[in-house]
């Protein structure tokens, strides 16, 4: 047993270490790569190691960038920058929740379509439907009216019912082509469990396109997080990028030249975070998908 | 007498050819199932919002009711009922009939009333400000197609050159980052910073004053308010449609007719014309309904942004407040209308490629 254990684990880490070599080389794929390792740290381990200062001080309401506060201070004189360094965490945070819930429902529901097929697979494919021609956002809006949010794991819950469709339907036409084939035969043949065969046989196969698509999940849950902040549906709690996007706003920082700071620090944060998550992501996409590097 | 007689006999024991029933024929017919698909998610959202409204815990409904009996003393049954023309739905019926008595008001086109605008109700609400949001969404549809593929199949024609690698990255950053944050900063830009437009005198759909009827004024003016919301549209969707048919395009250009009208010696004008962009747009279509609901579903935050009283902005203002009756209205019709664009593009898509018709 330890055999087939050592020689997964060496089969994942030479396609690691070769995917890694691949990264360095695409150009954009190493900075998405190193911008995304740069605002997951400012974001988890910056308010470990950075000094942040929270306190208000109405004395200094929207000051200028200056030594004292890099990024200035905002409506009510706290640090813009510390407010930016403690505000990635929670929103990143729930994003990747949000992405692995999605990740889990469609390889799941995905893998069980393929495998009970008749009755169980057009329901599952009528629901995948029904949810992908509804527009998303509002759909999550709405809802979040009903079910009143109060905290941030019911929030990931919610958003986890977004990205699933597009591979919940690629799991399973990876699932039906591959229960033909030799490899899950004789495993069946061997009376191995179903679990055995998805666990073992199918998502090792599947592994980079399931990565990707939790990416893309990623970009969507933040985008759909900050919008439901930004429309007052989540009960704000301080220090969140959309948080202190959606003070801003509502305090009219966009409108007064000396606010400048306020209102972009946190658009600037959460668009380069999602630029460079869709950069990375895209190498990542050329990398193993070689059809895809842009030929002339 | 006897041709009479052998051709009657040959009609009357010719061999029957085999045709599928009428019955499965319709059932296979593609443009009918699409119709009755579209058909079934919109009967599914509707349940569904009467399923959020009665059947959740904490239904808002029953809160409603509450409030009412609590808070102004009034009788139960009196509050039942005044909840039931808010919501079209009565308490006091069975669940059977309250659900289908909900279905027939809403064929009727009975949405219900608001809850905070007394005595509005909710179609009065929505055939107002629809029609904003329709000029608007379909303007940017339109524009970021028409801009999109020519530009994609511009920068197919001169790819890897610094005007395809400088597009190429702007779509992708435009993409990339999520439309409401492009809207802020076109204000704040543009807007605030730079100065190049008068930020209050951009909000809502028309100057006040002015009249809604079919002059100049009027469409200058609504066009004048509409500018903000559909330069965010277009700059957050044109990129994908350029991305996409690119390399479509780059595709077709590789394809064996092109190679053949190229040595038949037609001029390049019309093979990009004929040959190469026809061909190139039709998978276009395909990403047309996530066109459609990315558009409709961000202008419920866009059109907050810039204030433009739309549909979507009414959306927003409902959710925020908690006007049951108005939201699922809304939301129903926007639904509504996305299923309805994506299966003009599928019917006009189908017209348009005849590959993909299925045998009838």
């Amino acid at each position: 047993m330890s055999t087939t254990l050592q020689s997964y684990f060496l089969n994942f880490w030479s396609r690691l270490t070769t995917t890694w070599r691949l990264l360095n080389r695409n150009r954009a794929g190493f900075i998405g790569f190193w911008a995304v390792v740069f605002f997951l740290l400012l974001a988890y381990v910056g308010p470990l190691v950075l000094p942040v200062n929270m306190a208000e001080n109405v004395n200094q309401i929207y000051q200028p960038p200056s030594w004292h506060h890099l990024l200035g201070t905002d409506n009510e004189g706290r640090d813009i920058l510390s407010e930016t360094i403690l505000g990635g965490g929670g929103v990143i945070s729930v994003s990747l929740l949000a992405a692995a819930i999605s990740t889990f429902i469609a390889i799941t529901f995905g893998a069980l379509a393929a495998f009970a097929g008749g009755r169980t697979d057009h329901i599952i494919l009528g629901i995948t439907d029904i949810i992908l021609t509804i527009p998303q956002f509002p759909l999550l809006a709405v809802l979040a009216g009903y079910v009143h949010l109060s905290n941030a794991a019911e929030l990931a819950a919610l958003l986890g019912l977004l990205s699933w469709p597009t591979l919940l339907r690629a799991v399973r036409a990876e699932v039906l082509s591959l229960r033909e084939q030799d490899f899950v035969q004789s495993a069946r043949g061997s009376d191995l469990g179903t679990g055995h065969i998805i666990f073992r046989e199918i998502l090792p196969n599947m592994f980079a396109y399931i990565a990707i698509n939790f990416i893309i999940g990623i970009t969507n849950a933040m985008y759909a997080q900050v919008g439901l902040i930004f429309l007052g549906l989540v009960p704000l709690a301080q220090a969140n990028w959309g948080v202190m996007l959606s003070i801003a706003w509502t305090q009219g920082a966009a409108f007064f030249s000396g606010s400048l700071s306020y209102i972009l620090s946190p658009v600037l944060a959460i668009a380069l975070f999602q630029l460079a998550l869709i950069t990375f992501n895209r190498s990542l996409e050329e990398i193993f998908n070689p059809r895809l590097r842009t030929e002339g | 007498m006897s041709v009479v007689r052998s051709t009657i006999q040959q009609i009357l024991h010719r061999p029957t050819v085999q045709r599928e029933s009428l019955w499965r024929r319709v059932a296979q017919n593609y443009v009918i199932k699409r119709i009755v698909r579209s058909i079934f998610i919109v009967y599914i959202v509707t349940s569904m919002t009467f399923f959020l409204d009665r059947l959740m815990p904490g239904s808002p409904i029953q809160v409603y009711v509450n409030n009412l009996v609590a808070q102004y003393g009034i009788a139960y049954d009196r509050a039942v009922q005044m909840a039931a023309a808010l919501f079209t739905i009565n308490l006091k019926e069975p669940l059977l009939v309250q659900y289908g008595q909900y279905m027939i008001d809403l064929l009727h086109g009975n949405l219900g009333m608001s809850l905070l605008s007394q005595g509005t109700k909710v179609s009065t609400m929505i055939l107002q400000y629809l029609p904003w949001t329709l000029f608007s969404v379909t303007i940017s549809l339109f524009a970021s197609f028409i801009i999109g593929v020519l530009l994609g199949m511009y920068m197919a024609y001169r790819r890897e050159t610094w005007f395809d690698h400088i597009l190429s990255t702007l779509s992708s950053v435009f993409h990339s980052v999520p439309n409401y944050l492009t809207a802020i900063m076109i204000i704040v830009l543009f807007g605030v910073q730079l100065k190049w437009f008068q930020v209050g005198q951009m909000r809502g759909d028309l100057s006040s004053g002015v009249v809604p009827s079919f002059n100049l004024q009027f469409v200058g003016d609504a066009l004048y308010h509409a500018v903000l919301p559909i330069i965010t549209y277009v700059l957050t969707t044109a990129g994908t449609w350029a991305l996409t048919m690119r390399s479509s395009t780059i595709r077709t250009l590789g394809e064996d007719y092109v190679l053949v009208a190229r040595s038949r010696g037609l001029t390049d004008r019309r093979i990009a014309l004929a040959y190469v962009g026809r061909n190139s747009i039709l998978p276009l279509f395909a990403q047309f309904t996530i066109a459609v609901g990315f558009v409709v579903g961000g202008s419920v935050l866009i059109e907050q942004i810039f204030v433009y009283q739309g549909i979507g902005w009414v959306l927003g203002q409902a959710i925020n407040q908690r006007d049951y009756p108005v939201m699922q209205g809304v939301f129903l019709i926007i639904t509504l209308s996305v299923v309805v664009a994506n299966l003009l593009a599928d019917l006009i898509y189908i017209k348009l490629d005849p590959r993909i018709r299925t045998q009838d």
